[in-house]
């Protein structure tokens, strides 16, 4: 099947305008007639419950953690992107757009990246309303920093705790809206199934974390904002609950899954250590303002003191391949320079699994107090992990799984291919193609949860009888009793392995086959390998202790059940993507300098699986990209 | 990795079934405990034993691991985080402990915080604190340029220096009085910074101070504990500014 993305034609400046113009209206005396739920309270479910809400919806939201404040968008340090031009630099919307179609390496929909880079400045205007404490100049003027595959200043920052602020920021639009009462809150809990009834979406079956209670939502529309699936390679900067449940679960029921094979590789992570390790942790990519990527020239040197390595014999590899973005160079090309490096003996830290990022020369230019200022909770948190000072000695880091691009298949409207299902912020495939620029994540979530979803999910609503479902419809006592059945079956298995050995062997086998580097061989190990994982699990797992409880063993089993089923999908969608894209490298299609080797001509598509059922190959349809703004061009940063 | 040059540790670790079981604490042993892990990755450890011997793992409250989401919460030989300076247990490595160390692991102790399983709590009543007024009652949308009103450096900082908190409700657990009074006031404090906060400033904390009172914490005595035990370093100086604040907002009707 060839799918429709439904973008607006015409001048691309004025498609949004025009569209929104468009877009049926819910008259506000009806609203509260309409019932939406959001799974997902990071910034882009937070946003759009809070702004649904405020519209006059009648809004439940869900999430798994204890409080809507802790999604894992809290997490974000470095900053979110504007086209503001607040600096006199020569930005402008255009360039935001210009720069995230060429940063997705040619990926991604022009229309919805040309509303993204629209809408930004809004988010900026919207996050100072609500008291964002933004970093200011002495002026009392917003300040700027610069982040990779841009040559202007357009990143907006807290600190060094960017995506905190936002999401407090969302999270108290939120609380106001519970106060208010036009939502509902449900935290600790979780949406194990999307319900659909004829066809479309209208509920969800949520386990409550605390008592173990299994239950249907119904509503008019659906909406999931649950983050992204990177936790597949079990270590990753993604929090320990990241997972890809919700969107597997929709998968399942109908939902297309796009471009799975599409997941970012952060350059500045703190290196492994050890088997012991549950996580990795992301050193900003803001560092790379000041930082110096470098390795040791000559192999017999990578275990040394960095300090007793003299100048010339440190090869600052980013500013010698990529003379004009320097260390600034996107993430996916600074991750496999990394790589490239430590491939070749030269890497540093234990197992040579390691790069300097080095601060010298700032510190050197500024002084130590302003590196403090700019970095100083990351260069603590640092130091808490490695025992080690980066004021004094160059940082280690390695990259490590970070984003995940692919998603949901969504059209314009950010609805999936079942009407009434709606998938927000990470969770959707829809504006970063096969490479996400930084700082553009908290952008793309706010853009969706404030800026977009309130006008397209009216388009829709407009266009059905509010209230029309019942929680006694046969479709909703089948998925409680298959989430049930599902449960049971889990515990029945008392085998000898624990959820996280098999979780870990997964996690493995997934970024040695499936990670930076991936070959038509190692993606074929993969796929022989994965469901030996799945068949060890459903044959000798060890699930302790009752359904009917809180139970961490059973939330964590179940999610890494979904991981054994999705990493075959994102393995296979590696495997037929015969080119190397932004963060998809296929070490067969590279040119001859070890750049990343396009297809335009047979890979200028999305790829969206559908599910056919258990032991059935999924089925392919694709949708045509078309570049009418910025032409297909082989992506130079040098 | 694997060679038995870890340490060996005993855990006295707080299990209660729910919230209306009496607890107690157990002990177990962590072995061969390496110095590079952090304290949450010991437990992972610990549990993997526990299940292995038919035992139900130890519950406890994590997601981010890295000091920002304010999931974690466990109280560590009396302190919460574990009382290094500025560190959330998440992100307290085990090289601060030695071979042979006894290490009592107990969960978040406040009459508003009803225990839900073995370490982990019910910290609902900190979102209804923020719920009752810890925003700015903007619209979406709407709203003037980021620019158009400049926030002098100052007070952006000292909001910023106000907003670092994760709300994991350490000064909770560190104060005798078992008060919110630091979180109240670090959220009173940021908004009140601001000009765009400055509007509903009286009636925010008339409103936030309520709910407090509602939800069962107790008062501030100026102990300075929450302080001490808040892994963001959020100043006391913020409970002043509340109080301020509140003084303040009495004579504004
Ligand atoms: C360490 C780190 C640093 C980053 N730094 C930056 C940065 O500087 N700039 C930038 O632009 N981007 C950054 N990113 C990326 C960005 O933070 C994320 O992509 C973005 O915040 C995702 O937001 P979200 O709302 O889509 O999902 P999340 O914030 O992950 O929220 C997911 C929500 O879904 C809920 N959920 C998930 N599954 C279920 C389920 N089955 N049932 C119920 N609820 C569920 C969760 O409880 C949560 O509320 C960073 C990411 C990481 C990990
Ligand atoms: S787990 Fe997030 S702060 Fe500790």
């Amino acid at each position: 099947m060839i799918l429709d993305g439904k973008c607006p034609t015409g001048p691309i400046e004025k498609t949004w305008d025009k569209h929104r113009f468009d877009l049926k209206l819910v008259n506000p005396a009806n609203k509260r007639k309409y019932k939406v739920i959001v799974v997902g309270t990071g910034l882009a479910g937070g946003a759009a419950a809070a702004s649904l809400g405020e519209l006059g919806y009648n809004v439940e939201a869900f999430c798994y953690q204890d409080s809507p404040r802790r999604a894992h968008s809290i997490a974000a340090q470095g900053g979110i992107n504007a086209a503001k031009a607040y600096p006199n630099d020569g930005d402008s919307i255009y360039r935001l757009f210009y720069d995230t179609v060429k940063g997705g390496d040619f990926r991604a929909r022009e229309a919805d990246v040309w509303r993204l880079a629209q809408v930004s400045n809004n988010i900026i205007d919207q996050c100072v309303a609500q008291g964002v404490p933004f970093a200011r100049d002495y002026a009392g003027y917003l300040d700027n920093r610069s982040f990779g595959g841009a040559q202007v200043s357009r990143t907006f920052y807290a600190r060094g705790q960017t995506g905190q602020q936002l999401l407090l920021g969302a999270y108290s639009a939120l609380s106001r809206q519970i106060k208010e009462k036009t939502v509902k809150m449900f935290p600790r809990t979780e949406m194990l199934d999307l319900v659909v009834i004829d066809g479309v979406a209208k509920g969800i079956t949520v386990r409550d974390l605390i008592t173990g209670e299994i239950r249907v939502h119904m509503a008019d529309a659906v909406c999931l904002a649950t983050g992204g699936y990177v936790n597949v390679f079990y270590l990753s900067t993604n929090a320990m609950g990241c997972s890809v449940t919700a969107i597997w679960k929709a998968y399942k029921k109908g939902a297309f899954l796009a471009n799975p094979c599409y997941t970012q590789i952060h350059p500045t992570c703190i290196p492994q250590v050890g088997d012991h390790q549950s996580k990795l942790t992301l050193m900003s990519e803001s560092l790379r303002n000041d930082g110096r990527c470098w390795a040791p020239k000559k192999k017999e040197d990578s275990q040394k003191y960095p300090g007793d390595i003299p100048e010339e014999d440190r090869d600052y590899y980013l500013e010698r391949k990529y003379p004009s973005f320097g260390n600034l160079a996107p993430r996916d090309i600074a991750s496999r320079a990394a790589k490239e490096q430590c491939d070749d003996g030269r890497g540093v830290g234990p197992g040579g699994r390691g790069v300097y990022l080095d601060f010298q020369t700032a510190i050197n230019r500024v002084g130590e107090h302003t590196i403090k200022e700019r970095y100083g909770n990351l260069f603590e948190m640092y130091e808490k992990i490695t025992a080690e000072d980066a004021y004094k000695r160059p940082m280690r880091i390695y990259p490590a799984p970070h984003y995940s691009m692919g998603g949901l298949w969504v059209d314009y409207n950010l609805m999936s291919n079942i009407p009434g299902l709606f998938v927000l912020g990470e969770a959707n495939f829809s504006v970063h193609g096969a490479n996400r620029l930084g700082a553009s994540a908290l952008m793309q979530g706010l853009a969706d949860g404030y800026f977009v979803i309130p006008y397209t999910i009216s388009g829709y609503l407009a266009s059905i009888k509010a209230g029309d479902y019942s929680a006694d419809h046969p479709e909703c006592k089948k998925s409680i009793d298959d989430v049930k059945a599902n449960i049971n079956k889990m515990f029945s298995i008392e085998g000898k392995k624990t959820v996280s050995e098999i979780y870990r062997a997964l996690g493995r086998v997934m970024w040695e086959n499936v990670g930076m580097a991936r070959s038509k061989e190692s993606l074929e190990e993969a796929l022989k390998e994965i469901p030996k994982f799945r068949e060890e699990f459903w044959n000798d797992v060890n699930v302790t202790g009752e359904g009917g409880d809180f139970n961490q063993q059973l939330e964590n089993a179940g999610r890494v059940a979904d991981f054994l089923e999705f990493a075959e999908l994102m393995t296979r969608d590696a495997l037929i993507r015969e080119e190397s894209c932004g963060g998809h490298f296929r070490i067969e299609h590279q040119m001859p300098d070890g750049e990343a080797k396009r297809d335009d001509e047979n890979f200028c598509h999305v790829t969206a699986w559908e599910y056919k059922g258990v032991g059935n190959a999924p089925e392919q349809h694709r949708e045509p990209l078309k570049f009418e703004n910025v032409h297909l061009a082989v992506r130079s940063y040098k | 990795m694997s060679e038995q040059n870890g340490m060996n540790l005993t855990l006295y670790v707080w299990r209660q079934k729910g919230p209306n079981a009496t607890g107690k604490l157990e002990s177990y042993q962590a072995h061969n405990v390496s110095p590079d892990e952090s304290f949450l990755e010991m437990l992972d450890e610990v549990n993997e034993d526990l299940i292995k011997k038919g035992i139900e793992p130890i519950a406890f409250d994590h997601d981010c691991r890295e000091g920002i989401c304010g999931m974690c919460s466990q109280v560590i030989n009396g302190v919460p985080h574990g009382g290094q300076d500025r560190t959330t247990v998440c992100q307290l490595h085990m090289r601060s402990f030695k071979d042979g160390d006894s290490i009592y692991i107990e969960p978040w102790r406040a009459k508003a915080f009803p225990i839900v399983k073995d370490l982990v709590v019910d910290r609902a009543a900190l979102d209804k604190i923020i719920q009752s007024g810890g925003y700015v009652s903007c619209h979406t949308g709407g709203v003037p340029d980021g620019n158009a009103i400049p926030i002098p450096k100052k007070a952006a900082d000292y909001a910023m220096d106000a907003a670092e908190c994760i709300g994991c409700g350490a000064c909770v657990a560190g104060c005798p009085n078992s008060t919110a009074m630091l979180f109240t006031g670090a959220k009173v404090s940021q908004l009140a910074a601001l000009p765009q906060g400055k509007a509903e400033a009286a009636q925010r904390v008339r409103e936030m101070l309520k709910t407090l009172e509602e939800c069962g914490f107790g008062n501030c005595s100026n102990h300075y504990e929450c302080q001490a035990a808040c892994p963001k370093g959020i100043n006391v100086k913020f409970i002043a500014k509340l109080n301020r604040e509140y003084m303040k907002s009495i004579f504004i009707k």
